[in-house]
């Protein structure tokens, strides 16, 4: 079997349908929700607010913490079970660590700001949707950043590199397998803060599809910026 | 005079005008808007939004063999999770105390009232049944989460549809047209106390400072299927009397948000 046309009709370096809005979460300091295809991800940001356990505390500068988590009705298929597991931890750190370099906390020493991303439904690439709305989100809630950070997931489906890969096609059988890669980029310089990959790729089609992310990148910083200045001017589309 | 102490003088000196926070009376309710099918994810979901509060509830099955004395009856699961996401208040973690009472009040309305026909959730007696479970999650606490929780709730089982079953895997990718067996509709509405006044659908602030609360959930036939008393404070029957009436009033008021 091979993968001529996508599975949906989108061409390579089409993303699903994006939307996105700021200010959704009255209690938090900031939040955003931000919407590709049926993957949703909603993030509020609390603080900067007392970090406990106090040893985490840094009298440098302020502390990032993410929470990632998927609604028990989120899931493709059964109910998930409510609660940290080794996938959310896992993804909890690396959404960290790609919004850390855009983000500026030394104005708050030993301070936390919290980070919680939700996601009501779900059709892959939830990490990198989580990314863009908790960017947005930090950017709502007014702290010092020296870009957005966009994300999204390229990849190669059979032998073609592809961006935003759904769940038919990060399941997608043939012989040659898919690779799935999210990447998280600020979105001006194109610097890259999240890198993953799971299966097979050349290092000239790592290359490529690291290109394709950026080019898409762009796209998705559009919308993130207009969604913050329908806001914050009043500006509509 | 301690802060908490002077805001439940100032919240009681406005109920006692016929006055709230935000300027509503004491029996009347912020808008209330019920979204339908908010998560593709889910068999059904629902948003509602009460003034600034906003909850989320999905529907998932799965399939269960029966409890060995109900052979032929389905089962229900009702759970809360006051998300982080929603107020400072809540911390990542086990369910608090609190999610774990929102969730049994909710569960209670929905089981004591027999609103689903568990019969009808039986596979093969004995061996297989559906169960139905229920997931809410808060996006937003300003107030009145029990009754916005009951509400998504029986929204999102009127919304949901059984996934494709071939006897031997259930495929959530393709739903069926087939409802939730469904009976009752009960609505949880729940009254506050401040001394001797009562009033309902609160403010956080006001929440805060109750006295005693009761959560009447009553269905369509005028009948209360389940109570929940809550707060350090003390009722009388008398005010148990009025609360009823008053819950069963505003039922009604919720009813029609139900499409």
């Amino acid at each position: 079997m091979t993968y001529k046309k996508r599975l949906d009709g989108r061409a390579v370096d089409e993303t699903r349908k994006i939307s996105a809005k700021v200010g959704i979460i009255k209690n938090a300091q900031g939040s955003a929700v931000f919407q590709i295809g049926a993957t949703t991800a909603i993030a509020a940001v609390y603080g900067p607010r007392e970090l406990h356990p106090k040893f985490l505390q840094n009298p440098d500068t302020g502390v990032l913490r993410c929470n990632y988590n998927m609604m028990p009705f989120s899931g493709h298929g059964e109910r998930v079970r409510p609660g940290q597991n080794r996938r959310a931890k896992e993804i909890s750190m690396v959404t960290e660590q790609a919004l850390a370099p855009a983000l500026n906390l030394k104005n708050f020493p030993n301070a936390v700001v919290d980070v919680f991303i939700e996601l009501p439904q779900t059709d892959a690439g939830t990490r990198c949707a989580g990314i863009c709305a908790a960017s947005m989100a930090l950017a709502d809630a007014g702290f010092e950043m020296k870009d957005l950070v966009v994300a999204i997931a390229v990849g190669r489906v059979d032998d073609h590199l592809v961006a935003d890969l759904n769940y038919d096609e990060e399941s997608y059988e043939c012989d040659a397998g898919v690779a799935d890669i999210p990447v998280a980029m600020l979105a001006n310089s194109g610097e890259i803060t999240l890198l993953q990959d799971d299966g097979d790729i050349t290092a000239q089609q790592l290359k490529e599809a690291l290109q394709l992310a950026k080019k898409v990148g762009k796209k998705i910083y559009e919308v993130q910026k207009q969604a913050l200045k329908e806001k914050f001017t009043g500006e509509e589309k | 005079m301690s802060l908490k102490d002077e805001q439940r003088a100032h919240v009681l000196k406005a109920l006692h005008a016929d006055l709230r926070y935000d300027g509503r009376k004491k029996e009347s309710f912020r808008k209330v808007i019920v979204e339908y099918d908010i998560s593709k994810s889910a068999e059904g979901s629902a948003r509602v939004k009460i003034g600034d509060t906003e909850v989320l509830a999905g529907v998932k099955v799965a399939i269960e063999t029966p409890y060995p004395d109900t052979p032929e009856q389905g089962s229900l699961m009702v759970n809360a999770e006051l998300l982080p996401l929603s107020s400072a208040r809540f911390e990542p973690g086990p369910p608090s105390t609190e999610a774990v009472e929102l969730a049994r009040v909710v569960d209670r309305g929905i089981r004591e009232s027999a609103a689903i026909d568990t019969k009808k959730l039986c596979i093969a007696k004995g061996e297989k049944v559906w169960m139905v479970m229920i997931d809410i999650c808060t996006i937003n606490d300003a107030g009145n989460l029990i009754d916005a929780s009951s509400l998504a709730s029986l929204a999102a089982l009127k919304q949901a549809r059984f996934p494709e079953y071939d006897g031997k895997k259930i495929d959530f990718m393709t739903k069926t047209k087939n409802p939730i067996p469904l009976l009752k509709e009960p609505i949880a509405i729940t009254v506050f106390k401040i001394e001797d006044q009562l009033f309902v659908d609160p403010l956080r602030d006001e929440e805060d400072v109750m006295d005693a609360r009761l959560t009447v959930t009553t269905t369509a036939d005028g009948k209360i299927c389940a109570l929940q008393k809550g707060g350090n404070g003390i009722l009388t029957i008398e005010d148990i009397d009025a609360m009823t009436q008053l819950a069963m009033e505003k039922s009604e008021e919720l009813r029609e948000k139900l499409e």
